[in-house]
């Protein structure tokens, strides 16, 4: 058995989430590659919450359907998910609190009681019998809880024992020979990247799916000196990154959609203004406020289009945590090599994802640093270069008066109505998409998997990777991935699509933003495959549809 | 670069008679006083909005940001907390601050981040030409309200001291010297300062004379007195025909939102690697 998918539900409040981590640790240290997708309602208390906890050999982007093991904290996670077991299926409950014909019964509400312990507690001991059911020994079950658990952890680790004890092993998991990854959110993949590339300060409001994105940065403020802010708005979050990118700090911003609809006169700013700002994008079902906790790819015709007048913009969808990290950390590099905003599309699905995490794995990010001012002659903000690219100064640098503006300027930022230099103004911050467009031909702005000859393509975006590349791989299709969409590596995407006769698009939307953008740019999409009931594809029911 | 003339070569364009003239002469006398104590030019950092006050971004040869209507306030938070050692002045009209971005005004005080604000408060709006602000008083005849305002001017020096604003200050475009005692003094408080400037517009709303009967500038008034200063802001209500204090009505020191100082030569890639370790 080296292919399992544990599910475990409660209600919220429960601590499903943390447990769903703890299991995965558990499979990690094991030598298996993980991914947990996460699925909870817009409550704080009750309801139904559950993760699906996948291990494989191999590096996995996305949860299957079924499930080998359900571990139930209340009646719904088995009634819920019964269509989710297959025959030979390991059930472990809380015989406490669940009615259930078939499976392993723990008195966990019991032990709780007569440990004197906290019904928090009782995912400790299901996670303790779970360990015994699959033959994982009690030593690495300790191993995890003192590296994840800080409070109570003699109390939670006595109870998960009685777990252990109370049930029999099923099966037994096979160790393997490969390396323990470490695992992370792809919320704490993207941060990493933006610290890779010198992040200085963050600025967000809380909204769905980026909210872990800000918790997770201002947990490490202090150990990597950031400026983590929470302002009034998203008004002022967009405002205050224009700030602070002026006084040449790397800046980041992250939000949803309705955030982002809030930031665009901002970000239309950083466009005029040349200021370089990374938005972290969190999209979800809208429109308004939609399902604010679950995901969708909504935001990629809002994204290409958003803020008045027109501007260079670089817009960059990756796919996992592994391209989350490194395209986080290139968009911060660009953004500031050109001085324009960029935007990183992401979401529930990648965001609160957690993934088996190797980072030797991912190429090194060229740390190529902005273009500075040479210190000679009067300055100008907006020199009129070959490239279009002015060379920087900051306020307190030397001799430099540093004027930026959101009216049409001069070269040394004041206001202008003059036909002429408007002109030369605009072509000079429209220009740089020109040399952003080339400086993308050393990225790998487009990926192919699956038969790299089929002459059907399956072309997907963002965190779609997992279920498409999984499902096109197994159906012996082409599988393309453009991970740029602004500015677009056209000749590349047709390149990946040679020879192909038949093109499917695979979109968490219900109309098709990636097919009908690709039809602007004479690609002609056969088949659409929408999903858009705020819940990610799976392999399977990609493979049914195709 | 030897030149430390602090006019550009943009053409001004204000009014003739235009209340703004006053801030501009204010504020580059207080400019140049601080560059003559000591300040490097170049540690000075203006912030304008939208409207006819912005200009003045245009008009001061030091480093400047012209930004967006009613969004003066966040840029300079950031531009503080970016770099702590610039002193950041931003310009903000009535319209501008009082309405399009008060929420942002609140919170910087809230905050205590030390900046310094300056409104220039016409009660009109110039630029689009002769609209009612938040200050403009019951029945103000505008071109969106030719029947005159239903609604009631805020008091905008109340709402910054229930903020928490720790320097609360009015001036008058009629009386330079004032305004630049007020503008260092403001300038120098280290925390949040604002200070609401009388600025009268010549073409849309003409109070010189209105004005001219009714300031007097406080005077044996202690400003680390909330209470005092409270009353003293109450005494005109922006609406009524009462007499108009001019001065510093609140200052009081407290903890200024800020980051510790940057840590140097920090190595990435270990500490990187460290927290991956611990995701073992």
């Amino acid at each position: 058995m080296d292919n399992i998918s544990i599910l475990i539900g409660g209600k919220a409040g429960d601590g499903i989430d943390k447990s769903s981590l703890i299991i995965g640790h558990i499979l990690a240290q094991l030598g298996y590659r993980v991914y947990i997708y996460r699925d909870y309602p817009s409550i704080i208390r009750g309801g139904h919450t559950f993760s699906i906890v996948r291990c494989c050999r191999d590096t996995i982007a996305t949860h299957l359907d079924s499930v080998d093991v359900l571990l139930a904290l209340n009646q719904d996670s088995l009634d819920l998910h019964k269509s989710r077991l297959n025959t030979g299926s390991l059930i472990v409950y809380d015989s406490t609190s669940v009615k259930s014909d078939k499976g392993t019964g723990i008195p966990i509400g019991l032990i709780i009681k007569e440990s004197g312990a906290i019904d928090i507690m009782r995912n400790s001991c299901m996670i303790g019998a779970m360990c015994k059911a699959l033959g994982i020994g009690k030593d690495i079950l300790e191993d995890v809880f003192r590296k994840n658990i800080s409070r109570e952890i003699d109390l939670n680790l006595k109870v998960a024992f009685l777990g252990f004890d109370e049930a029999k092993e099923s099966v037994r998991i096979e160790k393997l020979k490969q390396k323990a990854l470490p695992l992370i959110t792809g919320s704490e993949a993207l941060g990493l990247g933006l610290i890779k590339t010198g992040l200085n300060a963050y600025i967000s409001y809380p909204m769905t799916p980026s909210s872990g994105i800000l918790h997770f940065l201002a947990g490490v403020s202090e150990k990597f000196s950031l400026k983590v802010i929470h302002p009034e708005n998203e008004i002022g979050v967009m405002l205050m990154a224009a700030g602070f990118a002026y006084a040449g700090e790397r800046t980041a911003v992250g939000t949803s959609g309705g955030g982002f609809c809030l930031m665009t006169e901002g970000f239309s700013l950083c466009g005029m203004a040349e200021l370089p700002v990374v938005v972290l994008l969190g999209q979800r079902p809208g429109p308004s406020t939609g399902l604010p906790t679950y995901t969708g790819q909504t935001e990629l015709n809002f994204a290409l289009s958003a803020g008045q007048g027109e501007f260079t913009r670089f817009i960059t969808a990756p796919g996992d945590a592994e391209e989350a990290y490194y395209w986080s950390g290139v968009s911060m590099n660009l953004a500031w090599k050109y001085q324009v905003p960029a935007i990183i599309l992401c979401d529930k699905t990648l965001n609160e994802g957690t993934y088996s995490f190797d980072i030797e794995s991912i190429r090194e990010i060229d740390a190529g640093g902005p273009l500075l001012w040479d210190k000679a002659g009067i300055y100008q903000r907006y020199k009129n270069t070959r490239d279009g690219v002015s060379p920087l100064a900051f306020p307190s640098d030397k001799d430099a008066i540093v004027k930026v503006n959101s009216y049409e300027h001069d070269e040394s930022g004041i206001t202008t109505e003059d036909s002429h230099l408007t002109i030369a103004m605009q072509d000079k911050r429209l220009g740089k998409e020109k040399y952003l467009l080339k400086e993308l031909e050393h990225y790998e702005t487009v990926k192919v998997y699956g038969r790299k000859d089929a002459s059907t393509a399956l072309l997907f975006w963002g965190s779609n990777k997992g279920p498409c590349v999984e499902a096109g791989s197994k159906l012996g299709l082409r599988v393309v991935q453009p991970l740029v969409f602004s500015p677009f590596p056209s000749r590349r995407v047709k390149e990946a699509l040679q020879g192909v006769k038949r093109i499917i698009c695979v979109e968490n939307n219900a109309t098709g933003q990636m097919a009908d953008f690709l039809k602007c740019r004479g690609i002609n999409v056969d088949q659409r495959i929408l999903k858009y009931d705020g819940r990610p594809f799976t392999p399977m029911e990609l493979e049914q549809k195709l | 670069m030897g030149d430390t003339s602090l006019i550009t070569n943009a053409k001004n364009t204000w009014c003739s008679g235009c209340g703004n003239f006053a801030i501009l002469n204010a504020i580059k006398a207080v400019f140049g006083a601080l560059i003559d104590e000591g300040t490097p030019r170049e540690d000075i950092v203006m912030v304008s909005g939208i409207g006819c006050h912005a200009k003045i971004a245009d008009y001061i040869n030091v480093n400047s940001f012209y930004s967006l209507h009613g969004r003066v306030v966040p840029v300079c938070e950031a531009i503080k907390l970016a770099n702590p050692k610039l002193k950041v002045i931003g310009f903000a009209g009535d319209g501008d601050t009082y309405g399009e971005g008060l929420e942002h005004l609140v919170f910087a005080a809230k905050r205590n981040v030390d900046i310094s604000i300056v409104i220039h408060n016409n009660s009109v709006y110039g630029l689009t030409t002769g609209q009612y602000t938040p200050t403009s008083p019951l029945g103000f005849k505008g071109r969106s309200t030719p029947g005159g305002t239903k609604e009631l001017p805020m008091n905008p020096l109340e709402l910054m001291l229930a903020s928490h604003a720790s320097f609360i200050a009015r001036g008058y475009s009629h009386g330079i010297e004032l305004l630049k005692k007020m503008l260092k003094e403001a300038i120098t408080h280290k925390g949040f300062s604002l200070v609401d400037i009388l600025q009268v517009c010549v073409t849309f709303y003409n109070m010189y004379e209105n004005y001219n009967a009714r300031v007097y500038e406080l005077k044996d008034h202690d400003p680390s007195d909330g209470s005092r200063a409270l009353e003293k802001i109450k005494e005109w209500d922006y609406n009524s025909d009462a007499k108009i204090p001019l001065g510093v009505f609140y200052k009081k020191e407290r903890p200024v939102f800020e980051f510790p100082p940057k840590i140097k030569e920090i190595d990435l890639d270990a500490k990187i690697k460290g927290l991956l370790n611990d995701r073992a």
